[in-house]
Formats: C-alpha cells, structure tokens, sequence
C-alpha cells in the first residue's frame, strides 16, 4: 500500500512476442547491416572485413549511384507533393457539405487499396504502352501520340502517377482533421470579412499542419524505398531513368549477391531519409501549428 | 447573390469530383472490361465495354500455360496471407494490451522504441533478415511472413491496439478483477468483444499489404510451385505475347478481387471505429 508504483511484471508477458522480435529481426538485423557494410560478402562465404572500401567505392567509382540518387530524388519531390497537395485539395472540396460524400470518398481511397500491387503496375503499364489507351484517348482529341514509358524525360513522370493516384489514404487523414477545425474559428474570420483564399491560408491550413507534417513524412520515408511500380513497368529504364534506389539494393543484393555493398547502400539510404525527416521535423517548428487546446 | 454564388461554386464542385472520380476509377473499370475484350478490340478502343465479350481469357490464365495456373497462384497466397493475418492480429492485441493496461520496469523506455521502429525504414535490414532467414532453412517458405508476425514485428499494429485499448475504460478491468478474473480473462472476456471494429482494421490492412507485397516475395520465394499471385502475374506477363494480354488483365482483375471484397465488407466496422472513438472525446 506504500509503494508509491506498483509493478505488475505480467505485462512483460504480453510485450514478449514483440520484444523479442524487435531484439532478433529489427535490433540484430540493424547491427548486422551496419557490421557487413564494412566487409565483402558474397552470400556463400562468410563477411570478410574491408574497411570502407564499399563506401569509397560508392561514392568514388559507381556512376550508377549517382544515377540512382539523382532519379530517386526526383521522384521524391515530384511525387510526395502532388499526392499531398492534391489529397488536402480533394478533402476540402469534400469538406462542404457534399452529397454523396461517402461514395466518393470510397471511390477516391480505392487505388490506395490496390496501388502497391503487381496488377496495378501491369495496367499501368498497359494503359501507358505506345499502342495502348491512354494515347488512343489523346488520338481522339487530336493528341499525338506520347511515349510515356520509353521516353527517359517522361518515364519517371509516369511511375509518379501511380503513386499519386493513391491520394486516398493522405485524404482520409486530411478529413479526420478538418472535421476537428471549430465552425466558430470559421465564422469568427468570415465576420472580419476574411475572404476564401484567407481562411485557407489562415485557418485551414495551420490548423491541418500537424497532419501536413505528419503525412509528408511517412510519404517521404515510402517514397524513397518504393520498387514494385519502377521494377515491374520499366525495369528501371529507359537509360536508367527509373532506376530508384531500391532498384539499385535490389540488383545488388539479390542479384548480384554483394551482400556487404548492398548495405552499404542500405545504410546511406538510411542516413538520407534521417537527414530528411529531421530537417522536416526541425523546419515544422516554423510552420506547424499545435491547437491551444494542447 | 451569396446563395446564387455558393450554387454555382457547389456545382463546379461536384463537376470536378465526379469528373475525377471517374479518372481515378477508369483504370479499373478498363482493366474489368478487358477481360472480356478480344485482343485486338483491347487496344484499338478506348470504350470500356466489350463489343463482343469473350469469356475465354479466364479460363485459359486460371489453367495457365505451363505446369502452374492461376488456382495454384491463388491458392499459395491465401496460404501465406491468412496465417499472417491471424497472428499479426493476436499479437498486435497481447502487445497492445501489454502496454495499455500494465505497468512495468522499462515500459517507457521501451515503447518509445516501438515507435521510433515505426520510422525505420524496411530497406536497411532486408539483407541482414534475408541472411538469418536462409541460415535458419527458410528460404523458399511463408515462414518470413508468419514468424515475424507471430513475434509482432508490425509496429504499425501494436500501436494501433495501444491506443485503442487507453480508449477503453479502466473500470471494465477493476470489474473483472472483482470478480476474481485473471488478466487473461479479463482481456479474452471483456475487452476483446470491444475490440472488434479495431481488429477488423488490422486484420483488412495487414490482409492488403500482405496481399500486396511484392519485394519480399521476390526475394524468398523462389519455387514456381509457391509462387503467390504478385509473382504468378509478373511471371506470365513476361512469357506473354501479344495474343494473351487479356488473360493477363483477366488474371489481374482476379488478383485485387479479395482485398476489395474484404475492404467492402469491413467497411461498416472501420466507420464503427470511427464513430467509436468519436463518441469518447
């Protein structure tokens, strides 16, 4: 009765599936990777240790690197935007009083449940072809003919459409927030004679910045590990302009088998991603806004 | 005038959301009507309509080709997404009510490492997983998808069950333990009945992505025999020629069929959830 906390151990038991597959297939692995980014290691033999050989080498002699940095980047800022921005636009058109809400919310979050998917690259890719039917649409109204996937210029634009067309998920969380926004911080600015534009600026937007900052880092984090789209319609080409960073692991890894390359590679995505969501975090410091209810 | 304004605006919306649900979904609805196209029409048209609907491109992929169609492909991926899911869903529940409901030396440290794991992106320990995985003869099994799941490696889950049961009152569990219930029981008799529209939302999104999953399956599964349908697809859309491209689009059509039916049919348990959670505030 004195104890000022009383310890009940049986939690342990319930944690005990998740601790110990954090210790052996998150904590373990993480310091195995970082162990064998020093060494050479071909799947049969054992890590045989290097220095930062792999790391020199990356950074001095493999052009394909750069290549890769270079697309995966691109992608990221074309991507990761346009699929925010358009799930906020979508949730706020939404937002007024719309019939029909609930279809059109279940039509618009539908891709996010299929994207990811082989058969969804396969349409895509379909769809995209130089005979298929997206230029036969643009044929009918008197559009050339674009090559989509075999133009290095556009293919990249091309991947990025799949994943913005999976906006549903972001839009959803978009939602959920503005429902939160108080009617009366509306109506409070529109009797102070606050035009659209202004309430966007000036209310919607940072009341919804928690959630901005919150979905442009999990996009970010995707983003810069997406594969299925880039592997199955293009193969990373034409010239490499598709090749993403998890391209590049892949055929390292498992194609090649250089096990201690790849995680190097593996690590400096790593460290890319950290550097990136800690500066967005940092930066949010200036941009978003916590209620003053918290 | 204000009231003429907002009508108009009103409409322009609905414009634009009908017209962009119709692009979003178009992709689809081509993918469904050319199934039943023949070749030919699949790409000379842009109408989504067959003119002629061929039902030949179903049965021809589901049989396949070479010593394995489309019922194996399917069948494999149940095979590795449904045990997935059932463990995934329990241990998601024990972890939650774990650090829900107790408290223990460490606890705060230790779930703060749940989450941070939540950001650690899956790429940088692919290979070293990878190594243990075929060092333990795992190679070529659903064992990489179940075992990870039976020790609660989804983060994603875990948390989501912890924060569903801080949502539940704690005077259920004080009841319970009146009546002399162990923590067990309490967990299996109380609270798990509340948990439903939760659970339902681990099991359809763990189903999906499992579902899904394309890079882990390409790398631990090398068997045609075991392939899942991810594989099954991209396999035939490499031997394809020109003349099977709707048994392809067929096959496809197949494919995203059960993550959609579930997501439908569950779909009244996520608003639930919603609703729920609403209502506490």
């Amino acid at each position: 009765m004195l104890s000022r906390k009383r310890f009940n151990y049986t939690g342990y038991l319930y944690i005990l599936p998740w601790v110990l597959g954090f210790l052996l297939l998150q904590l373990v692995p993480l310091i195995n990777s970082f162990w064998y980014s020093f060494t050479q290691f071909q799947l049969l033999g054992s890590p045989k240790f290097l220095g930062l050989a792999n790391y020199k080498k990356i950074f001095t002699a493999d052009p394909t690197f750069y290549q890769s940095l270079k697309v995966t980047f691109y992608y990221v800022l074309i991507a990761v935007p346009l699929k925010i921005g358009f799930a906020l636009l979508i949730a706020i058109i939404l937002n007024q009083k719309i019939k029909g809400i609930n279809l059109f919310r279940t039509l618009y979050y539908i891709p996010s449940i299929l994207g990811g998917s082989v058969a969804i690259s396969v349409l895509w890719k379909y769809l995209f072809m130089n005979k298929g039917v997206i230029n036969n649409i643009l044929s009918t109204v008197g559009i050339g003919a674009i090559d989509w996937l075999g133009n290095p210029s556009i293919a990249l634009g091309t991947i990025s459409l799949v994943t913005v067309w999976q906006f549903g998920s972001s839009m959803l969380l978009f939602l959920a927030g503005l429902k939160q926004i108080p009617i009366s911080h509306y109506e409070a600015a529109r009797i102070d004679g606050a035009g659209t534009m202004r309430i966007f600026f000036q209310i919607t937007l940072p009341e919804l910045s928690p959630i901005v900052l919150f979905n442009l880092i999990m996009q970010m984090i995707n983003a810069f590990q997406d594969f299925t789209s880039a592997f199955v319609i293009t193969q990373g080409g034409p010239l490499k302009s598709t090749y993403l960073y998890g391209l590049m692991l892949y055929d390292q890894g498992f194609k090649f088998f250089k096990m201690g390359y790849a995680s190097a590679l593996s690590w400096i995505l790593f460290v890319i991603i950290l550097f990136f969501s800690s500066m967005t975090f940092r930066s949010s410091e200036s941009w978003v806004h916590y209620g003053d209810s918290l | 005038m204000i009231k003429k304004s907002s009508l108009t605006s009103k409409l322009i919306s609905y414009f634009f959301l009908i017209v962009l649900a119709y692009v979003m979904i178009y992709p689809l609805l081509w993918m469904i009507g050319a199934s039943f196209k023949t070749n030919q029409e699949m790409f000379g048209t842009v109408g989504i309509l067959p003119k002629d609907p061929v039902f030949g491109a179903f049965s021809a992929g589901w049989h396949g080709t070479g010593q394995y169609g489309f019922s194996t492909f399917l069948t494999n991926t149940f095979l590795m997404v449904v045990p997935t899911v059932i463990f995934t869903a329990i241990s998601s529940v024990l972890v939650g009510y774990g650090f829900a409901r107790f408290d223990f030396p460490l606890k705060k440290p230790l779930f703060f490492i749940m989450l941070s794991t939540l950001m650690l992106p899956a790429t940088v320990i692919i290979i070293p997983r990878y190594i243990f995985f075929k060092r333990l003869g795992w190679l070529d099994t659903y064992l990489p998808f179940i075992v990870p799941a039976i020790l609660g490696s989804f983060p994603f889950f875990n948390f989501m069950m912890v924060q569903f049961f801080r949502g539940l009152p704690v005077e259920i569990d004080e009841s319970g333990k009146l009546d002399g219930c162990n923590s067990f029981t309490i967990l299996k008799d109380l609270l798990l009945p509340l948990c439903k529209s939760a659970i339902f939302s681990v099991i359809v999104f763990q189903f999906v992505w499992t579902w899904n999953d394309f890079l882990n399956v390409l790398i631990y599964i090398s068997s045609v025999a075991k392939y899942p349908v991810a594989l099954g697809l991209r396999m035939t859309m490499d031997i394809s020629t020109e003349f099977d491209w709707n048994q392809i689009m067929a096959m496809s059509l197949i494919s995203i069929t059960p993550p959609i039916i579930l997501f439908f049919a569950a779909q009244k348990y996520f608003v639930e959830g919603i609703a729920t959670t609403g209502m506490k505030n």
